[in-house]
């Protein structure tokens, strides 16, 4: 049987899928990870995602790299080269392959129905034959199952396996015997693809030199570190897809950073709570008392901390909350990403309750907005939603090397300290001296004329109980205020001009910004004229309404099913409802260009416009 | 809740070492019913508070939803509070004490607040072992929704309109037993002799110091037929131990010794003696303890004083290692890596 049948001639370099589909709990994540770090190595761009299940062992999942010499930031939604390990999905994956496109499976068994598409080319290779034959131990043959099906790989397309062996040795250090074990099953399938498949495929790996002063790191752990280096101090959480990795970053690296080398003591506090409604009451706790904290979760999470986020928010109290969001509602699809907390979020809690967001787009603005989110927090003292998710912050991105200045003060907002209490006649919690709509604050000892009650019954500008209308209005008001004043705090909004008039726009936020990016060229080549803004911080910047007024439609691309951004904008802004056209993509997968791409040409097409 | 202030006049009082009288511990004026349990109970806190010699600012009080939680507003009004939502005290004061564990901290709850609503954050505080007073007002009823049965109220115990209670109980001694606390304690409001010195025995216990206090309802739960009215109460309460907390050793008489006291000294300071008024009853058997309270159920009898101590367990500062410096006060400078270091870790993502 001939396997091989070259249906295409196009050479693709370094600007492809290579899409993996296995079982989870089959150790193919290391497979994976370290094929998309040896491209990574020969200085090719690459995008990496992670499609899981929500479950441990024996489900589908597929893992996608996608080669873009270009430095897309996005899925491309195609899948040019794939490699079928999981039986169960052979028939899906077949489908999958992208017209032209190669499928590699292993041929230890014989699947004739891998050749029911005549426009592509299957490759079979025996990894288990030929790892069974290699390995004695069952679970090792799992393992370098994986790790054949990596030399594979490299032999079709060029990945240079000296790359491959340099992360080998860095993966395992100084257990020799496993660098020795992983190579030997790596050269397995690197001889066979050489030997029985001399001819190179036209999917090809080059080196190239544009990911020097980059790293490959995942947004939670980014987010993690800019904890750290914003100095929390203390975090409570409770374990939720897909925000867990967050607090095991912060805790492994104040593990490294934070414990006194002489007496073993910690500079951090983390909690697991018994449950989302006390891992944010110890946060409030702990930022009552003047230490930074936060807490991070999903939106499960978020609807159960809302009574709590409404006393911090009526009680000015200083609180970060990561909201790695996942499709919802309900359990919804805990590993599958969407945007889908936007509307939750702002407006968590019942009664008047409005509050701060910012929308990183990718792991570098995690850590740097994580730093901006505790800044912002002790200043306006108020919960602060850092809205991330699934695709951003389990995902792995390339992003430029994170940089710190240490010149870097946090801003701790308005905090008396005892000498400045001592001078003062009277101190009232919520009396606004500065006319800027925060008030001052005191930390619990510092001095007895500081006391106050903090409450989230109606209270007045001293802090006392009051049910009068005029001084519960009153506190109701300069909130109001506070809010509005932290437009100007949160991230400005970044703006993208295609440098031609344009008469529409995209607005989006988050991590639809790589396939919003993409799109645009697309748009650019076919000469379709559009100016592009992306939303970083939540109340809106006095920038975003400027922005809608200059375009006659604007597109809202974001990843839910209900327009909840677009809600937002006709909510919050002046803007007429009927210039703010949704598109939306609420299939729980990172967000690739077409969808943008086929939404705006089919509305423009139904207008009977190209531009 | 009210934010109207007592007049101050304290001249004729005593002065405790810190120069201050009484009326320095107190906060604004209670609006509870009048003959309210929990009146009591701030009245004993108030003088425990000026007996320790305590700074009036070194409180933190917490407390959740409720007439009970409404209390904190009523004494040391030196000193921070939080009255956060309802039965979610426990994780307040779990996130300060972390950030500062260097305050006295006082939670004030109640039976629906700890034993409904708030029971999993009450379990998990004694859990982690939060060093703090722990003050159940238990009354038996919600007040403030004006006479509902709370999850304490006894089996067959009649409310105001004469309905029976036709669920079991929930003690919450008997829980923290269970759930590993150091130190619990059952008063009753109308008995500040007892009271107090518990009060500062669980203020300077370093760990998690319930205090279960009977504190009758005036207005829902003072009829014939509650088995949590004062009527009831005097009637059936028994002291199984006799508590006295000194504050400085050296003033200990020798009388107590030859009482056969048991003496304890606590980590935050003074001392404990605890004399038996049960002959066979020893505060320190843990099983011992729960099989007195759980026959309390069959008997009726309300058995009461400091029931289990136990002063070795590390708390939940301890736990984690948290450093002598409270974490809201340590220096930015220990906390940031720096950019040296940011650079040096990044290798491992390259």
């Amino acid at each position: 049987m001939k396997d091989l049948v070259d249906v295409s001639d196009e050479v693709r370099v370094n600007d492809f899928v290579i899409k993996i589909g296995n079982v989870n709990g089959t150790g193919s994540a290391s497979a994976n990870g370290l094929l998309m770090k040896a491209i990574f190595r020969m200085g090719v761009p690459v995008v990496g995602k992670n499609l899981f299940p929500s479950n441990i062992q024996g489900l589908p999942t597929w893992y996608e790299i996608r080669l873009t010499k270009d430095s897309y930031m996005a899925r491309s939604g195609t899948a040019e080269f794939i490699v079928a390990m999981n039986a169960e999905t052979y028939k899906q994956d077949l489908a999958d392959v992208s017209p032209g496109g190669f499928l590699l499976y292993d041929s230890t068994w014989p699947r004739p129905d891998l050749h029911a598409r005549p426009d592509i080319t299957a490759i079979g290779v025996p990894l288990a034959r030929l790892v069974n034959a290699a390995f004695d131990n069952a679970r090792t043959r799992v393992l370098m199952k994986n790790m054949a099906y990596v030399g594979a790989v490299a032999g079709l397309t060029g990945l240079d396996v000296e790359v491959i062996r340099g992360l080998v040795t860095e993966m395992f250090g100084t257990k020799a015997h496993l660098i020795d074990a992983n190579m030997k099953a790596i050269e397995l399938g690197l001889s066979y693809v050489r030997e029985h498949f001399p001819d190179p495929l036209p999917l090809r790996i080059e080196p190239m030199d544009k990911t020097a002063g980059h790293i490959m790191i995942d947004g939670n752990t980014a987010a993690a570190l800019g904890c750290v280096y914003a100095g929390a101090t203390f975090g409570a959480w409770y374990p939720i897809t897909p925000s867990t990795s967050l607090m095991d970053g912060f805790k492994a690296f104040c593990e490294k950073f934070r414990v006194d080398p002489d007496t073993g003591e910690k500079n951090f506090c983390i909690i697991q709570g018994e449950d989302e409604l006390a891992s944010v009451g110890m946060a409030i706790g702990a930022g009552w008392n003047g230490a930074r904290s936060f807490t991070p979760t999903s939106g499960p999470g978020i609807s159960l901390m809302s009574e709590f986020i409404g006393f911090a928010y009526y009680g000015e109290v200083p609180v970060v909350l990561f909201d790695v969001q996942r499709a919802g509602p309900s359990t919804g699809l805990p590993t599958r990403t969407q945007q889908c907390d936007i509307t939750l979020a702002a407006y968590a809690s019942h009664g008047d309750t409005k509050h701060i967001l910012l929308f990183p787009a990718n792991p570098k603005e995690c850590f740097e907005m994580a730093v901006q989110s505790f800044d912002i927090a002790e200043r306006f003292q108020a919960p602060v939603f850092f809205m991330t998710d699934l695709d951003i912050g389990m995902n792995d991105w390339m992003i430029p090397e994170l940089d710190w200045d240490d010149s870097y003060q946090p801003d701790r907002g308005k905090v008396l300290s005892a000498d400045e209490i001592e001078k003062l006649e009277k101190f009232y919690r919520y009396e606004d001296r500065d006319g800027d709509a925060i008030p001052w604050r005191t930390l619990p000892g510092t001095h007895p004329k500081g006391a106050y009650f903090t409450r989230g019954s109606g209270h007045n500008w001293k802090g006392g109980y009051t049910e009068d209308s005029d001084e519960y209005k009153e506190v109701l008001d300069r909130l109001t205020t506070k809010w509005k004043n932290a437009a100007n705090a949160v991230p400005a909004p970044v703006i993208t001009r295609c440098g031609q008039h344009a008469r529409r726009a995209i607005i989006s936020v988050g991590g639809c910004d790589g396939a919003v990016l993409e799109a645009l060229d697309r748009f650019a080549e076919n000469g379709v004229n559009l100016d592009y803004l992306r939303v970083r911080g939540f109340p809106f910047n006095a920038e975003v309404d400027r922005f809608i007024e200059q375009y006659d439609e604007v597109f809202v691309v974001e990843q839910n099913r209900d327009g909840q951004l677009r809600s937002l904008l006709v909510n919050e802004t002046e803007a007429p409802k009927h210039k703010l056209v949704s598109i939306l993509d609420y299939a729980g997968m990172a967000a690739n260009p077409k969808f943008i791409i086929e939404g705006i040409s089919a509305h423009l097409e139904a207008l009977g416009d190209v531009a | 809740m009210t934010s109207m202030s007592k007049p101050f006049i304290d001249k004729h009082l005593p002065k405790n070492k810190l120069g201050l009288s009484v009326r320095n511990y107190e906060g604004v004026m209670s609006t509870l019913c009048a003959g309210c349990g929990h009146d009591s109970v701030t009245a004993a806190l108030v003088q425990a508070f000026w007996e320790l010699d305590l700074a009036p600012e070194s409180a933190a009080k917490v407390s959740g939803i409720g007439c009970s939680s409404k209390t904190t507003a009523y004494f040391m009004g030196q000193s921070h509070g939080i009255n956060c939502v309802h039965g979610r005290m426990p994780s307040v004061a779990t996130g300060a004490n972390a950030a500062n564990g260097d305050l006295n901290y006082i939670g004030i709850s109640g039976d629906g607040d700890s034993l409904s609503i708030g029971f999993g954050q009450f379990a998990h505080a004694i859990r982690r072992n939060l060093n703090m007073l722990y003050i159940l007002e238990n009354n038996g009823v919600y007040g403030l929704t004006k006479g509902q049965f709370s999850a304490a109220a006894d089996y067959g115990s009649k409310s105001k309109k004469g309905l029976a209670n036709d669920q079991m109980p929930i003690d919450p001694c008997v829980q923290a037993l269970t759930l590993g606390a150091g130190f619990v304690a059952r008063a009753f409001s109308g008995d500040k002799s007892q009271l107090i010195p518990l009060i500062k025995a669980g203020l300077k216990h370093k760990g998690f110091a319930l205090i279960d206090v009977i504190s009758p309802c005036v207005t829902f739960n003072d009829h014939n037929g509650s088995t949590k009215s004062y009527a009831h109460t005097y009637k059936y309460y028994h002291p199984m131990v006799h508590t006295d907390f000194v504050a400085h050793a050296d003033e200990v008489t020798g009388a107590y010794d030859k009482d056969g006291a048991m003496r304890v000294t606590m980590q935050d300071g003074g001392e404990l003696f605890l004399r038996k008024t049960a002959d066979d009853y020893d505060p320190r058997d843990r099983a011992q303890a729960i099989e007195t309270l759980m026959m309390n159920k069959t008997e009726g009898e309300i058995r009461t004083g400091l029931l289990y101590l136990n002063s070795d367990l590390p708390d939940m500062q301890a736990a984690n290692k948290l450093p002598k410096i409270p974490l809201n006060q340590v220096p930015y400078e220990r906390l940031t890596p720096g950019k040296a270091a940011l650079a040096k870790l990044q290798a491992r993502y390259r």
